[in-house]
């Protein structure tokens, strides 16, 4: 495993080699790209993103460049404002689901008994509600706010995950020096977070990207449904859903925002792969290759 | 939203605890079904619940700035908020199991009515899909790895990572962009059925949304149909069988495949659960009248009763499509079933 030759970093290591690969760079390029416009483009703004400027569905004008929306607003100025809620967002939940299924699938294996039936019962339970159903749940108690949709998608992450990092941290707890400072009396709580947890750095930066894919992705959708900031506010989710009943007029006000959501998923998604393949040394994702693992060995 | 589902390996099948003389395919299903009915009474509590913790309560929460005394008081009445938590959720539950699911908040129809058709209507969908996206998938990954590393295997894998990385709104509208408006106009762009019609009298009103799904599925389908099969392939059963001189197709069909569709099994159920809440989005698109459209908009009239039979009924779909991919990944296994 490349990791072990990596010195102090060895995450730094994983994602330099996956950054170098043909394909780990295309999706660092594709989410870089978008997430420049994203952070960047407010600045670059030609119009006020919410003023009402023109015909509605206006077909691109040098004035213009992609035209107006189903109000009369320029689409590129909402275009280059609807981005960064939904990047924030996507990383605290993200941060959220990884910060919370890693606790869980580490205490899961590594205490067994009681502690791992409980935590992964109710991993069971969370799992058995589709995810943007979960979120739709939670959101139709409290209303559409913003850090309800983090904890919502953040919460709703943590089951898959710890379901990944209690295999992996199975592996790992059986392993010769963790045996050894058990020996020596150190604190199970010191044991997970000193010796367990900078093992499963491979695990934990491969499902970093997938959950932060699924978390735009769901974010988007949910934005897309009308549940994502209130009206005036511009959102890439929300731009495709207000404008699609003008696409025979101007079909920019949704392609632009769709193709954006696009690169950003791919970027993010091709990215990990490519750090999984490093990282973990297969051309499948952790997932299958558990699944694969879990049909093939014989029942002991 | 093609994420949910993928990383929710389904829990090992643990060999059955049972002595020699039960059969331990049945114990095993047993127990999962046992697991099941647990997991789906927790969740009926949770979605209970849910609507309990609410700042004020649900008739306040729904009434909002209109609330006075007297329609508050008769709303409260309508949800069984005057009764106790116990007697609500009692009420609520037998309800669930005798069609008696009150009535809607939105149109005051009853629940099971408004929602019956919406179900047939989205298990249509979800069946149509699943079984087109498996053989498509399965179909697609088994010649991939047959061919592996052709133009065929390396267009197939990189345009399955792309993917699987889009949402599933992107998708559709891409297909509204190219089917249905901008570039052509073959198909519906929207279905204009009313909520309450089966999705059958107009068939062609499917074709968008089943496509939409199936793309947005196929890709798991054939990763993991590709890797298994290539696995397979390389095995020693199959070296064993081409030393003998077994025919090239017959070590194919007969050897590897079967071998490659197990684990691929439980990767469709993976994704039937995908569905449950790939419905959501896709039917809000397309205007389809399925419960996924009749979910986002009860949740835009914070109709309660509806919200939460329909949250049940996706929860139980989920736990039901686990067991059964469980017990088909088992049968497809033989030597799962030996107990160790």
């Amino acid at each position: 495993m490349p990791v072990s030759r990596a010195g102090r970093h060895p995450w730094l290591f994983v994602l330099w080699t996956a950054a170098r690969t043909p394909r780990g760079a295309a999706g660092l390029a594709m989410a870089a790209l978008v997430v420049l416009v994203a952070l960047v483009g407010p600045a670059f703004s030609p119009h006020s993103p919410n003023a009402l400027l023109t015909l509605t569905f206006a077909k691109p004008s040098g004035q213009f460049p992609l035209g107006s929306d189903e109000l009369g607003r320029d689409v590129l100025s909402r275009l280059l404002d609807g981005g960064r809620l939904l990047l924030f967002m996507g990383a605290a939940a993200t941060a959220i689901g990884i910060a919370a299924g890693a606790a869980a699938g580490i205490s899961a294996a590594y205490l067994r008994g009681a502690p791992d039936g409980i935590i992964m019962r109710s991993v069971d339970v969370i799992l058995a509600f589709p995810q943007l159903v979960f979120a739709l749940l939670l959101l139709s108690l409290v209303g559409p706010k913003p850090w309800l949709i983090v904890i919502a998608v953040g919460v709703s992450h943590a089951p898959a995950v710890a379901r990944v990092i209690r295999s992996a941290t199975l592996d790992v707890a059986e392993r010769d020096y963790v045996k050894a400072v058990e020996l020596q009396g150190m604190r199970p709580v010191k044991v997970m977070a000193k010796e367990i947890l900078p093992n499963l750095i491979s695990p934990l930066m491969v499902e970093t990207g997938l959950r932060l894919t699924y978390s735009i992705v769901i974010m988007s959708g949910l934005a897309f449904l009308g549940f994502g900031q209130p009206p005036p506010a511009a959102n890439w989710g929300t731009m495709i859903n207000e404008n699609r009943i003008g696409l025979p007029l101007n079909p920019w006000a949704v392609i632009a925002p769709a193709a954006l959501i696009a690169l950003l998923t791919i970027g993010t998604n091709t990215f990990t792969d490519a750090v999984a393949r490093v990282a973990i040394g297969v051309d499948r994702r952790p997932e299958e290759a558990a699944l694969v693992d879990e049909l093939g060995p014989e029942p002991t | 939203m093609p994420g949910e589902h993928v990383a929710i390996a389904t829990a090992p099948a643990e060999p059955a605890v049972s002595g020699p003389s039960e059969h331990p395919l049945l114990a095993l299903t047993a127990r999962r079904l046992g697991i099941g009915v647990i997991t789906l009474f927790v969740v009926s509590v949770i979605v209970f619940l849910a609507t309990e913790i609410l700042p004020g309560n649900a008739a306040f929460a729904v009434l909002g700035r209109s609330a006075n005394p007297v329609r508050l008081h008769a709303l409260e009445h309508q949800l069984h908020l005057d009764q106790g938590v116990l007697a609500q959720y009692w009420t609520w539950l037998s309800g669930l199991f005798t069609g008696k699911l009150g009535t809607s908040l939105a149109d005051g129809e009853p629940v099971w009515g408004l929602v019956e058709p919406r179900l047939v209507n989205s298990a249509v969908l979800v069946l149509a899909t699943g079984v087109i996206g498996s053989v498509v998938g399965v179909a697609l990954g088994a010649v991939a790895a047959l061919r592996k590393d052709s133009w065929f295997d390396h267009i197939c894998s990189v345009v399955a990572l792309a993917v699987t990385s889009l949402p599933e709104f992107v998708v559709a509208i891409t297909l509204i962009i190219l089917f249905s408006t901008v570039v052509s106009h073959l198909l519906p762009a929207v279905s204009l059925l009313p909520p309450g019609t089966y999705a059958w009298s107009q068939p062609e009103l499917l074709i968008l949304p089943v496509a939409t799904l199936a793309i947005v599925i196929v890709p798991y389908i054939f990763r993991m149909m590709r890797a298994a099969m290539i696995e397979a392939l390389e095995s020693d059963y199959v070296e064993m069988a081409r030393l003998k001189g077994v025919p090239e197709w017959q070590i194919v069909l007969v050897h590897a495949l079967p071998n490659a569709i197990a684990p691929t099994i439980q990767v469709i159920g993976l994704n039937f659960l995908y569905l449950a809440g790939g419905v959501v989005v896709v039917e809000y698109v397309f205007n389809f009248p399925g419960i996924g459209q009749g979910l986002v908009f009860a949740v835009d009239n914070r109709d309660i009763p509806v919200i939460q039979f329909i949250v049940v009924v996706l929860a139980a779909f989920y736990v039901c499509v686990n067991i059964v991919s469980d017990v088909i990944a088992l049968l497809a296994t033989p030597r799962r079933r030996i107990p160790g």
